[in-house]
């Protein structure tokens, strides 16, 4: 907020009427339950990963393919990677909200929203691709 | 206006002219407390959740890729300085973690006294310093020894 402008060019309008429209979209609610409900999810998620990495940490390319390959494995991982970008999102949407002003705050969020999902994109395909392709290793 | 809180700096000289009111003073005044501390480091260690997330994405990416930039992968992971990486990302999922369930407790109106939340804040930091030293410090030790035995098995 800039404390040299004035706001002498609004001077015919009220506090009520610069502040209507302005003001709650009524979204706040259910964007703070998706918030809740993805952590919620993400706590059973996150501790099956840490599980899987204590198994895996340090093996070699072969068993690490070998276990993404498998169905429930890439159906956990595929969901990890879902709920954790969206938290992310849904989170580092409320970190914009508070922190960033003015005509920087929208093209902010924006790019904070399309930096996540394409993150959360480019993980879901790459389980995928574990899961569904034949390795690249066998061609 | 871009902001709806500019509505409340709308002031009048004796003369009638309008003038923006100053903004009275808030983080500069209060001395920092755990509280405090806890609260900011929540959202901080969120971003840099988030931050190794994204690396843990470009891990299965590569993973994906080909064994070629799987190896490449390993070696940021078994170099010194990814090994921090790792450690600091764990240690910030945990940190997270720990403040989220507290949220959690609070969301269903427990122990946001004053006095509770004094008490909580200490056994915070130690769950998060105990649980988070030793789970990087494990799942690092491990894939290490793991990784050394099976280099020396194809060795020989």
């Amino acid at each position: 907020m800039d404390a040299s402008v004035s706001p002498r060019h609004e001077v015919m309008r009220s506090q009520l009427g610069r502040a209507r429209g302005l003001g709650s979209g009524h979204s706040g609610t259910a964007h703070w339950i998706a918030e809740r409900v993805s952590a919620a999810t993400l706590l059973p998620l996150s501790g099956w990963f840490v599980v899987q990495m204590f198994r895996l940490g340090g093996a070699d390319y072969e068993d690490v393919t070998k276990w993404g390959g498998k169905p429930v494995n890439a159906t956990m991982l595929a969901a990890l990677v879902i709920s954790s970008f969206y938290h992310a999102e849904v989170g580092l949407q409320v970190i914009v909200d508070d922190y960033v002003h003015g005509k920087a705050h929208l093209p902010t969020k924006l790019l904070v929203r399309f930096g996540t999902w394409l993150v959360g994109l480019l993980g879901v395909i790459a389980v995928l691709k574990l899961a569904l392709g034949k390795s690249s290793s066998r061609s | 206006m871009q902001d709806v809180r500019e509505a409340l700096y709308v002031g009048s000289r004796s003369d009638g002219t309008l003038i923006r009111r100053p903004m009275s003073p808030h983080l500069q005044v209060y001395k920092m407390r755990l509280s405090m501390f806890l609260s900011i480091s929540n959202r901080i260690t969120g971003v840099a959740a988030t931050a190794g997330s994204a690396l843990g994405v470009a891990w299965l990416a590569s993973l994906a890729s080909g064994p070629k930039s799987f190896a490449t992968a390993r070696k940021v992971t078994g170099n010194p300085l990814g090994q921090v990486v790792l450690a600091g990302w764990i240690l910030s999922l945990v940190w997270h973690t720990v403040g989220g369930l507290r949220h959690f407790i609070w969301d269903a109106g427990h122990r946001y006294d004053k006095q509770e939340l004094n008490e909580d804040g200490p056994v915070a930091v130690g769950v998060i310093a105990g649980f988070g030293l030793t789970l990087a410090a494990a799942l690092l030790c491990v894939s290490g020894v793991r990784a050394s035995r099976r280099a020396k098995a194809k060795g020989i």
